[in-house]
């Protein structure tokens, strides 16, 4: 395993707010903003926090499915838009499905890696609310094997395919233990998300989310095993960051109280054609988290705050036990005695997670690049956890599709 | 015959009025899901729209697409299942415009009554006018099959009655629907004496392959429905009246209003619904009804004004409210007309509004509006101790509202007594099941 030949800080984040039902401001008839304005909000945000906008050499911008959400290609152009200062920059266009925020991360890295530049800034978005979420579903589902699977798949492709994986574990482990701790994990990700004025469900009221995570699943007009409060929900939102050398620092005036060092990262890509090995695993996650946890010698112990994939309660589980935090079949309880609550042993998610913060797919790894530098510098606000300097880390795992295109990340305080 | 073989050729009149584009929607639905079943491949489906108006027939065909387009989103999981053979279908879209193609492909559209000759069911929705009505079922009698069935759709006219002026022998029964036919669950069922049993048994079989809710209603003018609705209706309207010495007019329309709506946490006020139903209609109703209740007097000086001075509520074409007794933006009221001036009166004019409230009063302790009930499981007790201290309540809408639960009681025990419904079941029923109320009329709260 090769280390990181040189530091590598991220730095000035940024967090549009996450639009979409459960949001007062969100009305599904009315004008809403676009791809532009995402793009320009997130990007000045993070430029707001440096010194100059000139000192930025170049960028990445991550998105999944913006030719079918907003019939629009040639995203890197949007970039220059941000500020005058990028015009005839380079930039790029990353895509990995709902892991295209990592991969902009990691290819942001790789820049910085390679010395051709100092600053890397980041953007991830999503804008996909322009349809009605039966044919948001038909566009999510490029996500998966389009020859070899669309055809045979389920109107609600994705909330079927861990739906699938929720059925195997039910019959592996007993109904009732993962069924509760997926209700448990929707009421965690709303009472973070209601700490979070950015997040989707900021607004959420609902007094008994537990009972409301266990309401049955309709599969007449859902899913078998999943039902509307297991899933993420439809977003429209940007994030920004900026991924810099020890010199790019310098350039742009920050100090490193307010950065994070990159420790290590793993990304790891299955074959788009082929089932899960084990639907009860998500061994393409535990890959490429294994390979952050060897390139950067950190074990999940030393884990003080993960930001991980929770499209589905299940899947929090199931990236929990991949992870190495729990031993496979105790993922359940461990979110059942609420130890990864904001408060608890190892917080997980503590701005809401996709279920809470929000999930605007091609953007979520870049969100959750910037919550874990606010967490890492002390900026979280009212969902900021107490950090423990003997376990200064903090753990990212975005995932593109059912387990097939996922990017690890693992973060400290940059004088740490 | 079958109910399948009955439903390959069915004609509408009166298909894009209200009543009659709900209903086509649900037939063009019907056909298209048995046409994707394997064994009536090769059956050939028709429903025949018939309107005097042909361009009210644009706006049905307008109105079909957005609906058939919902239904399929909605029905999406089961719409991929309808089409698994179709290996060339692979996206939600896809399957969404197959199904409103196919549903189409049903559909004629036409002026001419000889459009339904080789009918098999013929849903009757014209105009509630029973001569009307007659003529359309004469003229329909000779064109069509000597084995056709008939449904209509009125809301008032005897059934009996139709079926010996058009000399339909027993193939006519009464199917009336609320509105919108195709959200409503509710169907009034009624069966003239001599009907054909084998009518009878197709249109239960109907009810329930459309998943509506059967009630029957015996064959007296306004059956139930509107046996309740008419006579709760003129109840506010005396009231109007009376309140009319204390209050100006706009004030006492708008006190009955708020008084059937917020204290009796209806759905709606009295008036907006006379309004949604159209003044015009319930004129026309009442005009019906009238001469089969010598002893009562089933008319309204109010109404017969309105009428006449073509205010006359009823919707849009696009769906939307038109003024009535109140005036609306979209379907929000935002005004109330004011008979002796003329004129409708904004609700934020003036302080009219809140001189009204105040002195009617507020709802009682335990008040919550209809629709926040309507989905909480402890509505029973809690409109229990509503109504309790309601009763107990002196303000002037407390008694108002008192008043009126007890008229309306009165009005549905009347129904069962004189034989209109078969049981206090079945007036509940309807009350509950087409008009959304939370309780029946005939309850324990007077």
């Amino acid at each position: 395993m090769k280390k990181l030949n040189k530091p590598v800080y991220l730095t000035a984040g940024y967090n549009t707010l996450f639009l979409g039902s459960g949001r007062k401001e969100f009305h599904p008839k009315k004008p809403r903003p676009g791809i532009e304005h995402y793009v320009i909000e997130a990007g000045k945000g993070a430029i707001a926090q440096i010194n100059n906008a000139e000192n930025i050499d170049e960028g990445v911008i991550a998105n999944f499915m913006a030719a079918r959400f907003n019939r629009q290609g040639n995203l890197p152009a949007f970039m220059p838009a941000i500020d005058p200062s990028l015009l005839y920059k380079p930039f790029s266009r990353i895509e990995g499905a709902c892991g295209s925020g990592g991969l902009g991360i990691y290819t942001a890295i790789k820049t910085v890696l390679s010395g051709i530049a100092d600053v890397v800034l980041v953007i991830g978005l999503e804008v996909q609310n322009s349809v009605k979420a039966v044919y948001g579903a038909d566009y999510l589902a490029g996500a998966g094997y389009y020859e070899g699977e669309r055809k045979e798949g389920h109107a609600h492709f994705f909330p079927d395919k861990f739906s699938q994986r929720a059925g195997v574990c039910f019959k592996k482990y007993g109904q009732e233990p993962i069924r509760k701790a997926m209700a448990k994990w929707y009421e965690q990700a709303i009472l973070n998300a209601r700490r979070n004025p950015k997040a989707q469900e900021y607004h959420n009221s609902v007094v008994d989310l537990f009972t409301q995570g266990m309401t049955p699943p309709n599969p007449k007009y859902f899913v078998e095993h999943l039902n509307v409060f297991d899933c993420s929900k439809v977003t429209d939102g940007a994030s920004a960051i900026i991924v810099t050398s020890v010199e790019g620092l310098k350039k742009l005036n920050i100090e490193k109280k307010d950065a994070i060092e990159l420790v290590a990262f793993g990304i790891s890509v299955d074959d788009i054609k082929r089932q899960p090995e084990d639907f009860t695993r998500l061994t393409t996650t535990r890959k490429a988290v294994y390979k952050a946890f060897e390139m950067g010698g950190v074990n999940p112990k030393d884990l003080g705050v993960c930001e991980i994939h929770d499209c589905f309660t299940i899947t929090a589980l199931l990236a929990l036990e991949a992870a190495g935090i729990v031993k496979e079949g105790e993922g359940a309880s461990y979110i059942s005695e609420e130890k990864t609550r904001i408060d608890g042993k190892l917080p997980v998610n503590p701005t809401g997670g996709l279920i809470g913060f929000g999930h605007p797919t091609g953007g979520t790894g870049v969100r959750q690049a910037v919550d874990l530098w606010q967490q890492l510098t002390g900026k979280a606000g009212d969902c900021q956890v107490k950090m423990n300097s003997k376990r200064p880390y903090g753990l990212m795992i975005n995932m593109g599709g059912n387990d097939k295109t996922v990017a690890s990340f693992i973060y400290k305080p940059a004088g740490a | 015959m079958s109910l399948d073989d009955h439903l390959e050729n069915v004609a509408i009149i009166g298909a894009a009025g209200k009543m009659g584009s709900g209903i086509a929607l649900l037939l063009a639905q019907e056909m298209t899901v048995l046409k994707l079943q394997p064994e009536n491949k090769s059956k050939n489906y028709e429903l025949h729209l018939i309107d005097i108006d042909p361009i009210a027939l644009q706006g049905l065909l307008r109105y079909l697409k957005t609906q058939a387009i919902k239904l399929a989103e909605k029905s999406i999981v089961q719409l991929r299942l309808q089409y698994e053979a179709r290996k060339d279908l692979v996206e939600n879209s896809e399957f969404i415009q197959q199904f409103v193609d196919d549903l189409f492909v049903h559909l004629r559209v036409g002026t001419e009554l000889g459009n339904a000759r080789n009918a098999q069911f013929i849903f009757e929705a014209a105009s509630e006018n029973e001569d009307l009505k007659v003529s359309l079922l004469k003229q329909l009698k000779n064109i069509c099959a000597s084995d056709t069935y008939f449904f209509t759709n009125t809301s008032s006219i005897p059934i009996s009655l139709l079926n010996e002026k058009a000399a339909l022998g027993g193939r006519i029964i009464g199917y009336h629907f609320y509105n919108p036919p195709a959200v409503q669950k509710l169907v009034e069922l009624i069966t003239p004496e001599g009907i054909l049993p084998d009518l009878y048994q197709l249109s239960l079989e109907l009810g329930k392959r459309l998943r509506k809710k059967l009630i029957p209603s015996n064959d007296v003018a306004g059956f139930i429905g509107n046996g309740h609705f008419m006579r709760d209706g003129l109840h506010a309207l005396a009231e109007v009246e009376r309140l009319n010495k204390d209050f100006s007019p706009q004030q006492a329309i708008y006190i009955m209003n708020r008084i059937s709506q917020d204290f009796l946490i209806r759905p709606m006020g009295i008036f907006q619904l006379v309004d949604y139903v159209g003044i015009d209609v319930f004129q026309c109703i009442l005009n019906t009804m009238d001469p089969y209740f010598p002893q009562e007097k089933l008319n309204s000086d109010l109404v017969n004004l309105m009428v006449s001075r073509k205010i006359l509520g009823g919707q849009n074409l696009d769906g939307s409210q038109r003024d009535g007794f109140l005036k609306y933006d979209k379907s929000k009221p935002i005004a109330v007309y004011d008979p002796e001036r003329e004129k409708y009166v904004s609700l934020e004019e003036g302080n009219w509004r809140t001189e009204a409230d105040r002195k009617i009063g507020n709802p009682p302790a335990g008040f919550s509006p209809w629709r926040v009930l309507l989905g909480d499981s402890q509505k029973e007790e809690k409109l229990e101790t509503y109504f309790k201290n309601l009763k107990r309540d002196s303000t002037l809408g407390a008694q108002l509202a008192t008043d009126y639960l007890s008229k309306s009681k009165a009005i549905a025990e009347q129904l069962v007594s004189s034989g209109v419904a078969n049981s206090v079941e079945d007036v509940n029923g309807v009350l509950l099941n087409g008009f959304y109320h939370l309780y029946g009329p005939i309850n324990n709260y007077v």
